[in-house]
């Protein structure tokens, strides 16, 4: 006989991730770029710094004075430097990777320093959302999957509602604004509209290495030229454990050590 | 998928015309023919007659890769496909096909947007891919506006004219900034009240340049652009251009690549169809179904990232094969993706017990089989209304020559259950094709690619995505991409849904989109 419809939802156990409370290991193992492997330079493969950089289809590798920086605001994880070079480039497991300042995405080999702080302004606003809070989500030209994985926070598996969570279809109830997309010339002012919709101060997330800084399709754009950024996260696109890192540490509800 | 040869069709070189076969037979089975008209006259009259059902249009676009301007309309037959040119003068005019040849009706006006031309005659020449501007200068084919200023211009809205007038008559402008977390696309419904009378989709929002991001890449980059044509298809678009690219190098793919092509493939299919069920669900509040087709979903996208790394499959297809060997054991992804169907099906018998959902569906959202057929409407939403196209059956390429062959899911409901239904056979068929293309990847030797050398030519290339057809004109120079047409079954299938409404309710509209199953990255472009 079949199962009522109405019992299924429990058929499966438990499947919702215990993170941020427990650790998660689709969280922890999850490679969202390379980073440099802080080996020095030693040119058994011939090539230059110059050619070290062109490697990289969007020009995140950047070498000087022999160290090595990655751009994982750029990255959009085509793996090409680690096949190439797996001396001196490695995936790095972990969705801990959004973070409030543009510069802090910028990968070199020094242990990561600790999170600063975010803007006082949003750290007190978003002291008053720990109930809950509400998402107002914009596509500014997308290639379509930034959505999935932004939708993907709503299944059972990452379920943001038991943290307080909510995607909103109102800009004047929103506590967060975040989007996708390279920031498409059409987009610009249905974005500012919804914006200026939104009570101050808002938090912004750009979302996935398009929304970061343009990536491979929108060289030079990304949209933090169209408005402050608060919290970037990379990703091509960001899987949604990176995106809800990058929502709690807006939130400043990062366990300790994580922020 | 039995026996396929490069069957050889009925091709009789008419006067005045140059013909080339530009197959080499051993990149995708079938025949595509080139024809050479001498005159827009000529041409004009040539794709008329071979979009003629069973004949369809499936790419317009325009080049001036040799310094003249010129039409190129890539039209579907059985066997395979006719590539017609014919070159434009320098006013960019020309009689639009649009009037003879009604699917032609977006692609005109994505060449007048994009490439500047003129199509006389034609119905509704707004813009589409652009904002509503007086002021951007003049176009030329290729050049899809490099150099426009400050890009804030770009952002002033205009309303567009409205078709239907009368008293009571109003329209209601919905996105683009869309209520769910959705892709931004506008939609005017020109409404009488609670009926809708018309509907007019307008996707410039998203408009990328994606044309321009592929030219003077080399292979390698420009397959990361194809990727990104529509995320969600990633697949499918990276094989659509490596298909190109490997007829006109005439490359043999190793087995092993072949294979595991199709699984990466099928992965997405599966993610896809699970998608749309998930939307199908939470548009009909089905607070359960959501849930239990989300986490379907979710753990397919997890296989896929346990398997390549992405968990969109990124990466995975290089011209010449695959860049490396799936990080999980074929046998292990046969049994997760049997398991998992089982649960999927599952599922699907309780769904489909739900007599309101399917009320919800039934009916909603038709489209005729005569007008699928006529427009050559593409993936679930043809196969929905009847019309049998499938390239991984018409058409096979890669693993899909060696598996099981097997007949095109479709129905002849023609409504959003009609759409679904075939949706449903096809996750049964995707888990079938991974099977047993994980089972014969046990046995294959594991040579993963063969190299590419340079080739000069143009050179087209197909991929059945989850939402349908995707057909791929790539230029080539050297190692370089010199011009490429992308076209994405998302755009060819949109601007149906201006002729699906039929009296439905405004609440109709989640539903027919979300059978739709586009990616609006796709149609912009
Ligand atoms: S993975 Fe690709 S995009 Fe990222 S840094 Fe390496 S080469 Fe550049």
């Amino acid at each position: 006989m079949r199962l009522p419809w109405l019992l299924r939802g429990l058929r499966d156990g438990v499947v919702t991730t215990g993170w941020p409370a427990r650790p998660d290991d689709y969280f922890d193992q999850f490679p969202v770029t390379p980073v440099p492997t802080g080996q020095p330079i030693t040119d058994t493969a011939g090539m230059d710094a110059a050619e070290l950089e062109a490697l990289c289809p969007t020009g995140a590798i950047n070498v000087a004075a022999d160290t090595i920086t990655l751009d994982r605001g750029r990255c959009i994880a085509c793996g090409r430097c680690v096949t190439q070079r797996p001396d001196l480039f490695a995936w790095r497991p972990g969705s801990d990777v959004a973070r409030a300042e543009r510069d802090m995405l910028i990968a070199d080999a020094a242990p990561a320093a600790p999170l600063p702080r975010l803007r006082a302004d949003i750290a007190e606003r978003t002291t008053m959302l720990r109930r809950s809070v509400h998402i107002r989500h914009v596509d500014a030209g997308s290639d379509g999957s930034d959505e999935w994985e932004v939708r993907a926070l709503l299944n059972p598996v990452y379920d943001v509602h038991r943290l307080g969570i909510f995607f909103t279809a109102s800009p004047r109830h929103a506590d967060i604004l975040l989007i996708t997309g390279i920031g498409s010339p059409g987009m610009i002012l249905p974005l500012a509209r919804t914006r200026a919709a939104m009570p101050d101060p808002v938090v912004v997330i750009a979302t996935g290495t398009d929304a970061v800084s343009g990536g491979l399709v929108g060289p030079g754009m990304g949209v933090a030229r169209l408005l402050p950024v608060d919290v970037f996260v990379p990703g091509a696109p960001a899987p949604p454990f990176a995106l809800l890192h990058g929502i709690l540490l807006a939130l400043g509800r990062l366990p300790r050590g994580d922020s | 998928m039995g026996q396929v040869e490069n069957e050889q069709v009925e091709h009789e070189p008419a006067q005045n015309e140059r013909a080339e076969n530009q197959q080499t037979g051993k990149g995708q089975a079938g025949r595509d023919d080139t024809v050479w008209c001498a005159t827009l006259a000529e041409w004009h009259r040539r794709v008329t007659a071979a979009c003629a059902p069973p004949g369809r249009l499936a790419g317009l676009y325009a080049t001036e890769e040799g310094g003249t301007p010129e039409l190129v309309a890539i039209v579907g037959r059985d066997q395979g496909f006719l590539v017609l040119r014919a070159p434009v003068g320098h006013d960019l005019c020309y009689d639009a096909l649009t009037p003879q040849v009604p699917a032609a009706f977006w692609y005109e006006r994505a060449l007048h947007d994009l490439s500047g031309l003129e199509p006389a005659g034609h119905p509704r020449l707004e813009p589409l891919l652009l904002p509503h501007l007086d002021d951007l200068g003049p176009v030329r084919p290729g050049s899809d506006l490099p150099a426009r200023g400050h890009d804030a211009r770009l952002g002033v809205e205009h309303v567009g004219p409205v078709d239907v007038t009368g008293r009571g008559v109003f329209t209601l402008p919905f996105g683009p900034v869309r209520s769910g977390v959705l892709e931004s696309l506008e939609l005017l419904l020109e409404t009488g009240g609670e009926d809708i009378l018309r509907i007019n989709l307008r996707p410039h929002y998203k408009h990328r340049q994606i044309a321009k991001r592929f030219e003077q890449r080399t292979i390698e980059d420009a397959v990361l652009v194809a990727e990104r044509v529509e995320g969600v298809h990633s697949v499918a678009h990276a094989l659509a251009f490596v298909h190109a690219v490997e007829t006109g190098t005439g490359v043999q793919v190793p087995a092993a690549a072949r294979l595991q092509r199709v699984v990466v493939a099928e992965l997405e299919r599966i993610a896809n169809h699970l998608d749309v069920v998930t939307q199908l669900c939470d548009c009909a509040g089905l607070a359960v179904g959501t849930a239990r087709f989300g986490l379907h979903k979710e753990e397919v996208m997890r296989l896929m990232s346990d398997a390549t790394g992405s968990r969109f499959g990124r990466g995975q297809v290089v011209a010449g094969g695959v860049r490396a060997a799936l990080r999980v054991d074929p046998a292990l992804i046969g049994r997760r993706v049997r398991a998992l169907q089982a649960r999927i099906a599952d599922d699907l018998g309780a769904l489909n017990s739900s007599a309101s959902f399917l009320d919800r569906l039934r009916t909603t959202g038709r489209l005729a089989t005569d007008l699928a057929r006529r427009h050559g409407a593409l993936g679930p939403v043809g196969r929905g209304s009847a019309v049998e196209a499938d390239t991984r059956v018409w058409r096979p390429y890669d693993g899909y020559r060696d598996l099981t062959p097997f007949v095109p899911a479709t129905s002849t409901l023609t409504d959003a259950l009609g759409r679904l239904r075939v949706r449903e056979t096809e996750l049964a068929h995707s888990s079938d094709l991974i099977s047993e293309a994980a089972d014969q990847l046990t046995q294959v030797e594991p040579t993963l690619r063969t190299p590419v050398p340079p080739a000069d030519g143009r050179y087209l290339g197909v991929a059945e995505s989850a939402a349908g057809e995707v057909l791929y004109s790539l230029s080539l120079q050297g190692a370089r991409v010199v011009r490429c047409f992308a076209r994405s079954a998302s755009f060819h299938n949109l601007v149906l849904m201006h002729n699906v409404f039929h009296g439905d309710v405004f609440t109709d509209l989640g539903f027919i989109e979300a059978s739709f199953g586009l990616c609006y990255a796709g149609v912009a472009m």
